[in-house]
C-alpha cells in the first residue's frame, strides 16, 4: 500500500515536471494541443466510467459537456462581456450581473451538469442497453436543441465569444495559468476514479457490467449505483466542458453535437474500456493524431487533396478495434509499475525459459 | 385551425409517417432476430439516394431502372455490412456491437463525405411522382398517394412472407430463440442474411422515395431520420413488423401536428420524437403492440 | 499477448512524442511569440493562410471562398516583389478545429495575413487567435457583428447583417408593399438569426406597425421536412415570406410551400445564391428575391470585369458565386495593405487595412471603417428562369 502511495506520488512528480519543461518550451500551438488532450483525457475517463466500468453505454456525454461549458461561461462572464454577446436579445436580468470567479465558475459547471446527469439518470437507467443507448443520445440532442432556442440565456446559435482565461493559477498569476488548471484538473480526475473504481464501489460497478442479475442477487442496488456512475461521470464531464469552454473562448450548441460523443467513444474503446491509463493514453495519442494526421486531407506523397479523408480514417480504426481488438490498447487492466517491468523482462527472456 | 388546414397537415403527416414506416420495418426486423439496434440503417437510405441519383445522373438511365439498381446495390451493402462488421461480434458483449454499429454509420456517413462532397445534390424526380393534385382546397402531390400505398403493400407483401413462408417461419424461428433454431438444423447465418437484406431493400426504397419527396442529397441525410425511425420502431413495440408501420404513422403525424398546433415549438420539432421516445419507454417499453417478454435469468 | 500490447504502447507513446517534438522547427517561448512574429517573417515569400471550411457542413462555402483566392493569386501571385504563397488550413465546419486550424496558421506556417472564414462562428473561434498572435484576418462573407467588435485583428469585406436586414426591410414594404410579413428561420444558424431579428426591426419600423411580422416559426439545421412549419405560417396570409437560412434548407421549404399551394413571394439573403438552390428548387423558386454583394450582369468596377473574365476561363462553375467575388477581393485588399505598407509584418499590414478607403474591389468599393467592417452596396436579385437575375442596387446612404 505505502508503495502504491510512493509510486504515485513519484508519477505525478514526473508530469508535473513535465508540465514544467513543457509549458516552457513549447509554442502555443503545441501548448493548445496538450491542453485539448488533457481535456479530453477528462472526457475519456468520465465516460469510461459509466461506460467502461458500469457497462451501461450512454452515449449523452456531449450534453452535459454542454451544461458544464455554457453553465461556466454564462457565470464568468462580466456584464459587459455579456451585453456585447448578447446583442440580439438582452439576456435574462438575473444572469446579467451574475460574475464569478474561474475555480468556482468552473467547479458549478460541473455541479449542473452531475444534476443534468441525474435528472437524466433516473428516469433512463432503468432501461436496458441498446435503449439505453438511443434514450441518452436523445437527452444530448434535447439538451442541445433547448440551448439553441433559449436565446435570452445561451444566446442561441450565435454563441458566447471573448470568454475569459483565468490569468493566475492558486493565487499566482502566471501567463500559463490555464495549463496548470487543465492538467491539476487532469490528476485529480485520474486520481479520483482509480480510487473509486478500485474501492468496493467500483468493484459493485464491474460487477453490475459483467452480470447485472448477479449482482442484483448479491445484494447490490444496481439502480443506484447506475445512477451514481451516471452523476459521476456527467460531473466530470461538466468540469471538462467548462475548462473547453475556456480554451475555445467562444462556444456555440453546434460544437455539442453526436459528433462529440463519438470522438470521445472512440477515444474509450481504443484505450479500453475498463482501463483508466488507457484512457489517458489514448486520449493524448488521439488528440495530437487528429492534428498530425492533418496531412491527409492535404495530400501527401502523390495523392491528391481529399477533404475528409482523415475522418474515414478514423471510423475505419474504431471499427478494426472494435472488430479485432475489442479490449482496446489496455483491456480491463491498468498500467502499473509490475506491468512495466513485465513488459521488459519479456522483452530479454529467451523463449525457454518463459515455458519453464 | 379551419378543415382544411387541419387536412393539409394530416395529409402530411401520414406522407410522413409512411416513410418512417418503411424504414422503420428494416429496424425492427434485423432487431427481432440480433437484439441490434442497427445504427447504420439510417444510412443505407443514403447509399440508395446516392446510387439512385448517380445512375441518372453519369448513366442517364430511366428511373425504374435506376431504382432498381439502387435498391440491388444497397441490399448487397446491408448484407455486407452484417457479414464485417456485426457477424464476428455475435458472441461479444452487447455494447461492443453497438458500437460497431455506430462506427459502421459513422464510417458510411464520412466515405459519403469523401466520395460526394458535402455539397447537396438536386434529384430528379420523375414526373410521374410530381403531379400536383387539389383536392377540395387541399394541395397533394402524387408522391403524396404513392408513398403510404407502397408501404402497405409491401407491409401485406412481408407479412404474408413471415407468416405464410418457409423462410418466414425461420426467421420468426431465429427471433423467438437463437440457439434452439440453429440446434433444430436451420441456417442461422444465411437466415440473418435475408433479414438484413430485406431489412436493407425497404430502406432503399425508403431512401429512395424519401429523396423524391425531399430532393437533396446530402451524405448526412440519413442520421436524424434512422434515429427518428427507430424511435418509430420502438413506439410500435420493437419486433413487431405492423408495430413499426404502426409506429411510423404516429410518429409521422403527431410531429406534423405538434408544429402545426404549437409553431412556437418549431424549433424543438426533433427534440420532441426523443421526448416521445423516453415517454414511451417508460409507460410502455414494449411499445403499443409490443408484448411482454418475461427475461431468463 | 501483453508483449504485443507492451509493443504496441511503447510504439504509440515514442510516436506521438516524436510527432510531438518534431512538428515543428524552432521552440521558442511564448512571451516572445508576439516580438518574434514580426522578425519571422520569410524574406522570399509571403504567406496568406486560407482559413475555409472545405469538408463537414458548410464545406460547400469554403470551398467556393477558396476558389475565388485561389483565382486572385493566379492574376496576382507577386507583391513587393515577392511572391504570394497561399496555405490552406482546413476548419472543418467545426470549432475546436477552427481553433487548431487558426493557430496551426499563425504559429506553425507563420502566416502574415489570413483569409476567412465562411461562417461567422467559425471566424469568432479564431479571433483571439488573430488578436493575440497579431496576424491581421479578413473574412470574406462573414455577417454577424460579433466577428470584428471588439477585435482590431479581423476585418470583413462584406456587409453587415443589420444593413442586409434593413435593407430587405425595406425592400419589401416599398418596393412589394408589404404590410404582414411571416418569418421562417434556421435558429441553429446564427447568421439566419440575426438576419430575422434586423429584419423584424426594421420592418416593424418601416411600416410603423408593431404586429407587421405575423408570425415566425424555426427549424433545425439538417431537417427536411417542413410542412408544418409553412402551414403554421400561410395560415396567418402574409404578403411576404422571409426565410433566412442555409439554401440548403431553404430550398426545400420553397419546393414545399409551392406543392402546398402557397403562392406567397419568398425572400432571403446572400446564402442563397448558389447552383444548388436553383437545381433544388426549380421551378419553385422563381420569382424569389434575394440581397447578396455581387452581379455579374451589372459589373460595379473595373475589376469586377476582370474578375469575371478570370472567372470564366479558370472557374468551375458556369457562374462565380458571391462568395467567390468577395474573397477574390478579400486576397486584393490584403495585398494592397501590403503595398502601401510597404511591408510585409503583420501588424504593419493590419494598420495599413484599417486605413483601406475606396478601394477598387471586384463587389464593389471598400473602405473599413473602425470595427473593420466593409461599408458596401447591397445588390437585390430575383430569379427568373432558374438563373439569378440583377434586380437592384442599394447604396448605405440611401
Amino acid at each position: 500500500m505505502k508503495r502504491k502511495i510512493i509510486t504515485s506520488l513519484i508519477i505525478i512528480g514526473i508530469v508535473i515536471a513535465i508540465l514544467m519543461l513543457l509549458q516552457n518550451t513549447l509554442d502555443n500551438f503545441k501548448l493548445r494541443i496538450l491542453n485539448l488532450a488533457g481535456i479530453y483525457v477528462i472526457f475519456a475517463v468520465s465516460m469510461n466510467l459509466i461506460n467502461g466500468f458500469t457497462g451501461q453505454l450512454a452515449l449523452g456525454h456531449a450534453g452535459f459537456i454542454a451544461v458544464g461549458a455554457y453553465t461556466y461561461t454564462l457565470l464568468v462572464m462580466d456584464s459587459d462581456l455579456k451585453s456585447m454577446n448578447f446583442f440580439l436579445e438582452p439576456i435574462v436580468p438575473f444572469l446579467s450581473s451574475v460574475h464569478w470567479p474561474f475555480l468556482p465558475a468552473v467547479i458549478m459547471g460541473g455541479l449542473l451538469a452531475g444534476l443534468a446527469g441525474l435528472l437524466i439518470g433516473a428516469p433512463v437507467l432503468r432501461l436496458r442497453g441498446d435503449y439505453l443507448a438511443i434514450a441518452t443520445l436523445g437527452f444530448g440532442e434535447i439538451i442541445r436543441t433547448v440551448f439553441t432556442n433559449t436565446q435570452s440565456i445561451t444566446n442561441g446559435s450565435l454563441g458566447l465569444k471573448a470568454i475569459p482565461m483565468p490569468k493566475s493559477f492558486l493565487f499566482i498569476e502566471m501567463k500559463n495559468a490555464f495549463t496548470w488548471w487543465v492538467w491539476t484538473a487532469v490528476i485529480i480526475t485520474v486520481i479520483f476514479h482509480f480510487l473509486l473504481v478500485s474501492s468496493s464501489y467500483g468493484r459493485a460497478l464491474k460487477a453490475i457490467r459483467e452480470d447485472e442479475k448477479a449482482a442484483e442477487a448479491m445484494g447490490v442496488n444496481i439502480f443506484k449505483h447506475k445512477v451514481w456512475a451516471m452523476v459521476i461521470s456527467s460531473f466530470f464531464a461538466g468540469i471538462g466542458g467548462a475548462l473547453l469552454a475556456s480554451l475555445m473562448t467562444t462556444i456555440d450548441p453546434l460544437m455539442f453535437r453526436f459528433t462529440l460523443t463519438f470522438n470521445i467513444l472512440l477515444i474509450v474503446v481504443l484505450g479500453g474500456m475498463g482501463s483508466i491509463s488507457g484512457s489517458v493514453i489514448s486520449a493524448v495519442v488521439v488528440t495530437i493524431l487528429m492534428e498530425w494526421l492533418r496531412f491527409l486531407d492535404q495530400g501527401f506523397m502523390g495523392l491528391p487533396e481529399i477533404p475528409g479523408l482523415r475522418m474515414v480514417v478514423f471510423s475505419t480504426l474504431l471499427l478494426l478495434v472494435v472488430l479485432f481488438y475489442p479490449r482496446g490498447l489496455m483491456g480491463n487492466e491498468e498500467l502499473s509499475w509490475n506491468k512495466i517491468t513485465k513488459m521488459f523482462q519479456r522483452f530479454h527472456m529467451q523463449p525457454r525459459e518463459v515455458r519453464k | 385551425m379551419t378543415l382544411q388546414e387541419f387536412l393539409q397537415n394530416f395529409a402530411n403527416g401520414i406522407s410522413l409517417g409512411s416513410l418512417y414506416a418503411l424504414i422503420a420495418i428494416g429496424y425492427t426486423m434485423v432487431y427481432g432476430i440480433l437484439r441490434l439496434i442497427n445504427f447504420a440503417h439510417g444510412e443505407m437510405i443514403m447509399v440508395a439516394a446516392y446510387i439512385a441519383f448517380y445512375t441518372v445522373f453519369i448513366f442517364s438511365m430511366p428511373w425504374y431502372i435506376s431504382f432498381f439498381i439502387a435498391i440491388i446495390i444497397t441490399t448487397i451493402v446491408g448484407i455486407l455490412v452484417e457479414r464485417l462488421a456485426y457477424k464476428p461480434l455475435r458472441s461479444s458483449p452487447r455494447v461492443t456491437i453497438l458500437i460497431s454499429a455506430i462506427g459502421v454509420s459513422f464510417f458510411l456517413q464520412n466515405l459519403g463525405i469523401v466520395l460526394f462532397t458535402g455539397r447537396p445534390k438536386a434529384f430528379q424526380v420523375p414526373t410521374l411522382f410530381s403531379q400536383v393534385y387539389t383536392i377540395k382546397g387541399v394541395n397533394i402531390v402524387s408522391l403524396t398517394f404513392f408513398i403510404p400505398t407502397i408501404t402497405v403493400v409491401l407491409l401485406i407483401l412481408l407479412v404474408y412472407v413471415i407468416n405464410n413462408t418457409k423462410i418466414g417461419m425461420a426467421m420468426r424461428a431465429v427471433a423467438k430463440d437463437y440457439d434452439t433454431s440453429s440446434l433444430m438444423g436451420i441456417d442461422v447465418n444465411k437466415i440473418i442474411s435475408v433479414t438484413f437484406g430485406i431489412g436493407s431493400a425497404l430502406a432503399a426504397i425508403g431512401g429512395i422515395m424519401w429523396s423524391m419527396k425531399f430532393p437533396q442529397l446530402t451524405p448526412t441525410m440519413g442520421l436524424m431520420p434512422g434515429l427518428k425511425c427507430f424511435i418509430a420502431a420502438v413506439l410500435g413495440g420493437i419486433g413487431n413488423i405492423t408495430g413499426a408501420v404502426v409506429g411510423g404513422f404516429i410518429l409521422g403525424l403527431t410531429e406534423i401536428l405538434l408544429v402545426a398546433f404549437l409553431p412556437d415549438l418549431s424549433g424543438y420539432r426533433d427534440a420532441f420524437a426523443f421526448i416521445l421516445l423516453i415517454l414511451i419507454l417508460l409507460v410502455k417499453p414494449t411499445g403499443i403492440l409490443g408484448e411482454k417478454i418475461a427475461e431468463k435469468v | 499477448m501483453l508483449k504485443k500490447k507492451g509493443i504496441f504502447l511503447i510504439a504509440l507513446l515514442v510516436m506521438s512524442l516524436l510527432v510531438f517534438s518534431a512538428c515543428s522547427g524552432d521552440k521558442e517561448k511564448p512571451q516572445e511569440q508576439a516580438q518574434e512574429n514580426s522578425q519571422q517573417v520569410d524574406e522570399e515569400v509571403i504567406k496568406i493562410g486560407i482559413f475555409e471550411p472545405i469538408t463537414g457542413a458548410n464545406g460547400a462555402g469554403g470551398a467556393m471562398e477558396e476558389e475565388g483566392v485561389r483565382l486572385a493569386n493566379k492574376l496576382y501571385p507577386e507583391v513587393l516583389g515577392k511572391k504570394v504563397e497561399l496555405v490552406l488550413a482546413d476548419n472543418k465546419s467545426d470549432k475546436v478545429e477552427a481553433a487548431n486550424a487558426a493557430i496551426r496558421l499563425v504559429e506553425q506556417e507563420k502566416v502574415n495575413a489570413i483569409i476567412g472564414s465562411w461562417g461567422s462562428s467559425l471566424s469568432m473561434a479564431a479571433g483571439s487567435i488573430v488578436k493575440d498572435a497579431q496576424v491581421p484576418a479578413v473574412a470574406a462573407s462573414a455577417t454577424n457583428p460579433l466577428v470584428t467588435l471588439g477585435n482590431d485583428y479581423y476585418f470583413r469585406v462584406c456587409f453587415l447583417d443589420p444593413f442586409q436586414g434593413d435593407v430587405l426591410a425595406r425592400y419589401a414594404a416599398e418596393k412589394l408593399g408589404a404590410k404582414k410579413v411571416a418569418i421562417i428561420k434556421e435558429v441553429s444558424n446564427d447568421y439566419a438569426v440575426g438576419l430575422a431579428k434586423f429584419f423584424s426591426d426594421a420592418f416593424i419600423k418601416y411600416t410603423g406597425d408593431e404586429n407587421a411580422i405575423v408570425a415566425e416559426v424555426n427549424y433545425q439545421t439538417g431537417d427536411q421536412e417542413f410542412s408544418a412549419q409553412i402551414q403554421a405560417v400561410a395560415k396567418e396570409n402574409p404578403d411576404v415570406i422571409f426565410a433566412p437560412g442555409n439554401y440548403t434548407e431553404s430550398a426545400l421549404i420553397i419546393k414545399q410551400a409551392r406543392e402546398q399551394g402557397i403562392d406567397t413571394p419568398f425572400l432571403g439573403g446572400d446564402t442563397w445564391e448558389t447552383p444548388e438552390f436553383l437545381q433544388i428548387g426549380g421551378e419553385a423558386v422563381e420569382g424569389v428575391v434575394i440581397s447578396t454583394f455581387f452581379s455579374q450582369d451589372f459589373p460595379i468596377t473595373e475589376e469586377s470585369k476582370v474578375f469575371l473574365d478570370a472567372y470564366a476561363e479558370h472557374g468551375q462553375f458556369d457562374e462565380p458565386a458571391a462568395v467567390t467575388a468577395l474573397a477574390y477581393d478579400a486576397y486584393l485588399v490584403i495585398l494592397d495593405a501590403i503595398e502601401r505598407a510597404g511591408s510585409a509584418d503583420p501588424v504593419a499590414i493590419r494598420d495599413a487595412l484599417a486605413e483601406t478607403k475606396d478601394f477598387e474591389g471586384a463587389t464593389g468599393y471598400i473602405s473599413f471603417d473602425e470595427n473593420g467592417d466593409a461599408v458596401k452596396d447591397v445588390v437585390m436579385k430575383v430569379v427568373k428562369d432558374n438563373k439569378f437575375v440583377y434586380l437592384d442596387t442599394i447604396s448605405p446612404n440611401n
